[in-house]
């Protein structure tokens, strides 16, 4: 285990009633890293990615993350360092774009001008008022992006990264975790396309368990 | 960003969703008023009988109503709405917290809007009526704690529609019992305080263990 290690993985596994779903993962990501990581549709990626972001607490092994140990409260405290981008929006339906990204900068203890700037940055700023279940899945994806523009997270967790997005978004993707890794965190992207991730190494997982991909 | 700003901004956010939706305006509060209006429909007009059945139907539709109130959408996030608050660092007992104000307003408001369909319809006895400014909020709070504990504890369960009012009915009796005894008291003029200490106990007794059990049931979330 690396001591500047953001994330460092140790035989973590994951069990869900009678349901192996992750199995001995080692998994270390260092600071300025961007790694991708790719498999088939329910190989464990998802699953992976929630334990990274302290969502999931391992069924075996052990992990740290940003310096807190899994499964303890210690955990409670790197979270606001964490921004996880799920393959499901992180908005609420009823709210305008505007007012689901206020609430983040407020509940981080932002100015809301900061909020209403992160939009305009992610091309946002002509659909503040519109209502994120009125949205199409692009400005959706922008939406969570200028998140991260908030919280400038150590941790970046991009599900599906490019899911769904035109070249320009894609380009705003790709900057984003640029900005994220060149600011001494780290990024991870989830994908089943390889050929769109542009990282410094990928790892594969195949049925929960992790190699690295060739 | 200190406790109870976190539980402003959880509270306001529901609130802001449920003007949206307005769950609770257009249709709970509709539906608990026709509810009142049927009773009479069903058993006569016998007024003096339903001057004196109207307050006790008024806390059952409360009850039963609430329960809608309470399991209406907005009311429990979805799972990458929980990741989400999970992940900006909100302290689980806040999210608790304003989840509840939020619910409890909603609760107190659908009591607030049957109110004068009770008077209208019922006719009822309300000596002592300056009580129901403490009664009513009282059994709001109850109301809210325990929609927001069930809504927690089954929040991830496909079953939640049936089984949230499996929980909240047999814990909202006493809630039930204070109120409709509260009110039966003011109207015989006896003392209503021993039925204030059960409201607030049982307020107190799931704000404690909501608060308590708040982060173990955010982190039981799979």
């Amino acid at each position: 285990m690396n001591a500047n290690s953001l994330v460092s993985l140790e035989n973590v596994g994951l069990r869900i009633g009678n349901t192996l779903i992750l199995r001995q993962a080692k998994f270390e990501l260092e600071p300025g890293e961007k790694v991708g990581l790719l498999g088939p549709n329910g190989s464990g990626k998802t699953t992976l990615l929630r334990i990274i972001a302290t969502l999931l607490r391992p069924t075996s092994g052990s992990g740290v993350v940003l310096g807190a140990e899994l499964g303890t409260d210690a955990v409670y405290d790197v979270r606001h360092r964490i921004v996880m981008v799920g393959h499901l929006p992180g908005l609420y339906p009823e709210l305008t774009l505007g007012e689901n990204t206020r609430f983040v900068a407020r509940l981080t203890g932002h100015p809301v001008d900061v909020a209403d700037e992160a939009l305009a940055m992610v091309g946002l700023a002509g659909a503040s008022a519109r209502r994120a279940d009125q949205s199409s899945k692009g400005m959706l994806r922008r939406a969570e992006l200028a998140r991260a523009l908030i919280i400038e997270p150590s941790l970046l967790l991009l599900d599906e990264a490019h899911a769904g997005l035109d070249a320009e978004a894609i380009g705003l993707v790709d900057g984003i975790a640029h900005q994220v890794v060149t600011a001494g965190g780290a990024v991870v992207l989830v994908s089943h396309e390889p050929d769109r991730l542009n990282v410094d190494r990928s790892v594969q997982i195949t049925d929960g368990t992790l190699e690295a991909a060739s | 960003m200190t406790f109870w700003r976190q539980v402003y901004e959880i509270a306001r956010k529901d609130l802001q969703v449920e003007s949206r939706t307005a769950e609770v305006a257009l249709m709970t509060a509709p539906f608990g008023a026709a509810a009142l209006i049927m009773i009479p429909l069903a058993i006569g007009t016998d007024a003096p009988l339903l001057s004196d059945l109207g307050p006790g139907l008024y806390w059952i539709v409360v009850l039963l109503f609430g329960i809608l109130v309470i399991l209406r959408k907005s009311a429990v996030d979805g799972g990458p709405q929980r990741d989400l608050v999970r992940l900006l660092g909100i302290d689980p007992a806040a999210r608790f917290a304003g989840a509840t104000i939020a619910t409890s307003l909603l609760v107190l408001l659908f009591e607030v809007a049957l109110g004068p369909v009770l008077v209208a319809l019922y006719n009822p006895d309300l000596r002592g009526w300056p009580w129901l400014f403490l009664i009513l909020p009282l059994v709001a709070v109850g109301m809210g704690l325990l929609g927001t504990i069930a809504g927690g504890v089954t929040t991830s369960l496909g079953t939640r529609t049936s089984l949230t009012p499996l929980l909240v009915v047999p814990l909202a009796l006493p809630l039930l019992l204070g109120a409709t005894q509260a009110f039966e008291g003011l109207q015989l003029g006896g003392s209503i305080v021993p039925w204030l200490v059960l409201l607030v106990s049982v307020d107190l007794a799931l704000a404690v263990s909501g608060v308590l059990a708040s982060g173990p049931m955010e982190e039981a979330v799979t």
